[in-house]
C-alpha cells in the first residue's frame, strides 16, 4: 500500500487541502480506480473506501493481488465542506460532481474535478461510490449509464442482486461515472443505502462486491462468497410514488420488503393533530428500492420507489 | 390579474405557490420571469416596475403581458440559491416531469404555462461573487433567430456562447426547443438590487414589446449592443487563494497589461498575486465578493471593444 497526494489545493483561511489516494498492487498497472465522497455528506461512502483500503492492504500484504493488478482508492476529495457540514463545496455550494471533466483552467470545483480526473483516468474500471439526491435510503445496487460505451455484463461480477441502467441526463453529462466512461473506463455507481450516517453491514456488502469483482476478473484471489445472482433494470422499471399531501411520513414497511400491489406502504399525518391525511399503497407488485427517510415528507415528494415485478432474474 | 402557477402543499401548514400577474388582454402574450435562484434579485426591481407602469398605462397595451416574480419563492424567502427542499439548481430540472418529484413536476407545470408564449424574457442576476454588465445571453444554436429581438432590449452587450450539454436543463433551452422565443438577461450582482440597471432593462422591454406590436407609446431609443461570440471573451482567474481587491473599475475599458487588482494576505501583510488585463476590452466581468480561492472567476473581459 503506497499513500500519495494527489493534488494540494490552497485556500485563504485554512491549511492546504490535501486529496489523498491509496494505491495497491502494481504500480505500473492501472486496473481499477475507485472514488468515495465528492459531497461534504457522503460519510458511507468515505467509509466504505476506508473499509476497502483495509481489505486490499490485508490482501496485498498475503501476496494475493495478481502481478498485472493495480488499483486506487480515494476515500474523499472534499474535507473542505466535509469538517464544517456542508454537501457542497463550502465556498461557493457548487458540487464537484457536476464538474467533470473538469477544467484546470476553471473555476475552483472544475479545477478540482479536472485533478481527480486525471488522477482517476486512463482505468480499465471505474467505481464511484455514490450518493443518491432523494433523501432518503436505498437498496444497494450498481448503477450504469447508458453511454453507448457500457457493458452491463460486467456488473453480474459485483454479486450484487440489482443493477439498474439508467439513460443520462443532460445534467448526468458532468458527473464522474459518465465522463469516465466516455474516456475509455467501464464506469459504475455503486450505492451502499446510506449517505450522511453509517450502515457497517451495506458498507461491507458494498466491499465483498468489489472484492468478487476484482476476483472475477482475475486480478485477486478470491476471498469471498459467490453472492447473488443480479437482475438488470432499466431505471423506468422502477416505479415512484409520490405523496400527494404535505405531512408526517409513517413507515408501514422496510425498505427491501416485497409488496403485492395494495398493500399499505405508509401513512400521511397531519403534523399538529395526528389525523390520517393519506395512506400510499403500492400501486403494482414489487421490492420497495427506495423509501424517503425525512418524517417530514412534502406534497410531490418520492415516498418511495418500487422496483416492478419478480427478481432475480433479466428483465 | 394576479393567479397561481403551480401550488404544491409542505410539510406542516404552508403550501408552495408560484403566483404570476397577467396584465392586459389580447392574443399576443410576452411572459417576464424572473427569481429562479433565489440570491439572484435584480429581476425583482424590474418586475416591480413593469407591473406598476403597465397596469399605469394598461391602455396602451396591446396584448398580455405575464409577470412572474418568484419561480423559486423558498429560495427567495431563504437567501438560497437553489430550491431549499432538495438542495437542487431549478435552472438544471427543466422541462421537468408532471410525473416526477417536486422540483420536476414544479418545473413541467412552469413549461406549460409560459409555453406558447409570443416571448419570453428570463432575468437572472449575477451570483453574489461578480458583478455582470447587463447583458442578453443566447446559445450559438438560437442565435439567429433570438440576436434581432434581444437587440431591442436594451442590455450592452449579447453575449453567443457555444452550446453544452448540461445547459440542455436550463428554463431557456426548454423554451427554445419548444418552439417559445426565451431571452436571458445577466446583469448586476447577487443579493443586490441595481436600480440603474433595471431602469434600462425596463426601457428595453418596452422597446421589445413596441416592435412586437404590443406597446403603442412612444419609447426611449435604445442603444445599440456590442454582439459577440465566446472568442472574443478572456477570462481571469485567481491563481492563489487571499482576499481580492481590485483597481480597476467594473463597465471600464482596460489596456493589456493594465493591472486589474491584487489578492493580499492579510496574515503576512503581502501581496500574493497582481492580476492583468490579457487583452485590451470591455471590463463587463469584475470579483465583487473578496475572498478568493485559487480558480476563482476576477475578471471577464471583452477584447477589441470600443
Amino acid at each position: 500500500m503506497k499513500e500519495k497526494v494527489l493534488f494540494t489545493l490552497q485556500t485563504p483561511y485554512r491549511k492546504p487541502l490535501q486529496v489523498k489516494g491509496w494505491y495497491f498492487g502494481n504500480p505500473e498497472e492501472k486496473t481499477l480506480a475507485v472514488m468515495g465522497a465528492l459531497r461534504g455528506n457522503e460519510i458511507q461512502q468515505m467509509f466504505l473506501c476506508s473499509q476497502l483500503i483495509q481489505a486490499l492492504a490485508k490482501l496485498e500484504e498475503q501476496g494475493a493481488l495478481s502481478p498485472d493488478c493495480g488499483i486506487v482508492v480515494v476515500p474523499c476529495a472534499n474535507q473542505f465542506s466535509m469538517n464544517v457540514g456542508r454537501r457542497f463545496w463550502a465556498a461557493d455550494n457548487t458540487d464537484i460532481n457536476r464538474m467533470f471533466p473538469g477544467y484546470d483552467g476553471g473555476e475552483t470545483t472544475q479545477r478540482i474535478a479536472a485533478r481527480i480526473f486525471s488522477a482517476l483516468t486512463g482505468y480499465a474500471y471505474g467505481i464511484h461510490v455514490a450518493s443518491l439526491y432523494l433523501p432518503g435510503d436505498c437498496i444497494p445496487h450498481i448503477r450504469i449509464m447508458e453511454t453507448g460505451y457500457q457493458r452491463p455484463e460486467d456488473a453480474e461480477g459485483f454479486g450484487l442482486p440489482y443493477t439498474l441502467l439508467r439513460k443520462p441526463r443532460p445534467y448526468d453529462t458532468t458527473t464522474l461515472n459518465y465522463n469516465w466512461q466516455i474516456w475509455n473506463t467501464q464506469a459504475f455507481s455503486l450505492y451502499a443505502s446510506e449517505t450522511d450516517d453509517l450502515d457497517p453491514v451495506a458498507a461491507q456488502l458494498g466491499v465483498e462486491a468489489i472484492l468478487r469483482f476484482l476476483a472475477g476478473k482475475g486480478f485477486c484471489r478470491s476471498v469471498v462468497g459467490p453472492g447473488e445472482a443480479t437482475s438488470l433494470h432499466h431505471e423506468e422499471n422502477l416505479i415512484n410514488i409520490l405523496s400527494p399531501v404535505g405531512g408526517l411520513l409513517v413507515h408501514r414497511l422496510p425498505l427491501g420488503a416485497m409488496v403485492d400491489a395494495g398493500d399499505l406502504l405508509a401513512c400521511i399525518l397531519d403534523p399538529c393533530t395526528g389525523q390520517v391525511l393519506e395512506q400510499l399503497f403500492a400501486p403494482v407488485f414489487g421490492r420497495i428500492f427506495f423509501r424517503h427517510r425525512s418524517r417530514l415528507i412534502h406534497g410531490h415528494d418520492v415516498a418511495f420507489r418500487i422496483l416492478k415485478g419478480n427478481d432475480p432474474g433479466v428483465e | 390579474m394576479i393567479s397561481e402557477v403551480v401550488r404544491v402543499p409542505l410539510a406542516v401548514g404552508e403550501d408552495f405557490v408560484i403566483e404570476k400577474n397577467s396584465i392586459g388582454q389580447g392574443e399576443k402574450r410576452v411572459c417576464v420571469v424572473t427569481g429562479t435562484h433565489g440570491d439572484e434579485l435584480e429581476g425583482q426591481y424590474v418586475a416591480w416596475r413593469l407591473a406598476a407602469l403597465l397596469q399605469q398605462e394598461s391602455s396602451h397595451l396591446r396584448g398580455r403581458v405575464d409577470i412572474y416574480p418568484a419561480l423559486n419563492p423558498l429560495g427567495i424567502s431563504t437567501m438560497t440559491r437553489g430550491m431549499p427542499l432538495c438542495d437542487l439548481d431549478m435552472n438544471r430540472t427543466f422541462p421537468g416531469d408532471l410525473q416526477g418529484a417536486m422540483s420536476e413536476y414544479v418545473a413541467a407545470r412552469l413549461i406549460e404555462d409560459i409555453a406558447n408564449a409570443d416571448l419570453c424574457i428570463d432575468i437572472h442576476a449575477s451570483n453574489i461573487f461578480l458583478r455582470e454588465l447587463p447583458q442578453v445571453r443566447i446559445n450559438e444554436n438560437t442565435a439567429p433567430s433570438l440576436v434581432p429581438l434581444a437587440r431591442h432590449l436594451n442590455m450592452d452587450l449579447i453575449w453567443i456562447h457555444s452550446a453544452a450539454t448540461v445547459l440542455e436543463s436550463t428554463l431557456a433551452h426548454s423554451l427554445n426547443t419548444l418552439g417559445t422565443p426565451t431571452l436571458v438577461v445577466e446583469m448586476g450582482i447577487g443579493m443586490r438590487v441595481s436600480p440603474d440597471y433595471g431602469e434600462q432593462l425596463l426601457t428595453g422591454i418596452l422597446s421589445l414589446l413596441s416592435h412586437l406590436g404590443m406597446w403603442d407609446a412612444p419609447v426611449m431609443p435604445v442603444a445599440p449592443p456590442i454582439v459577440s461570440s465566446d472568442g472574443a471573451v478572456f477570462f481571469v482567474n485567481a491563481d492563489v487563494p487571499g482576499l481580492f481587491f481590485p483597481s480597476s473599475d467594473h463597465h471600464t475599458r482596460v489596456t493589456e497589461g493594465q493591472e486589474l487588482g491584487v489578492i493580499a494576505d492579510p496574515l503576512t501583510g503581502k501581496v500574493r498575486q497582481r492580476l492583468c488585463s490579457p487583452t485590451t476590452g470591455l471590463l463587463f466581468t469584475l470579483r465583487e465578493y473578496p475572498v478568493v480561492y485559487e480558480g476563482s472567476l476576477i475578471a471577464r473581459i471583452l477584447g477589441g471593444s470600443q
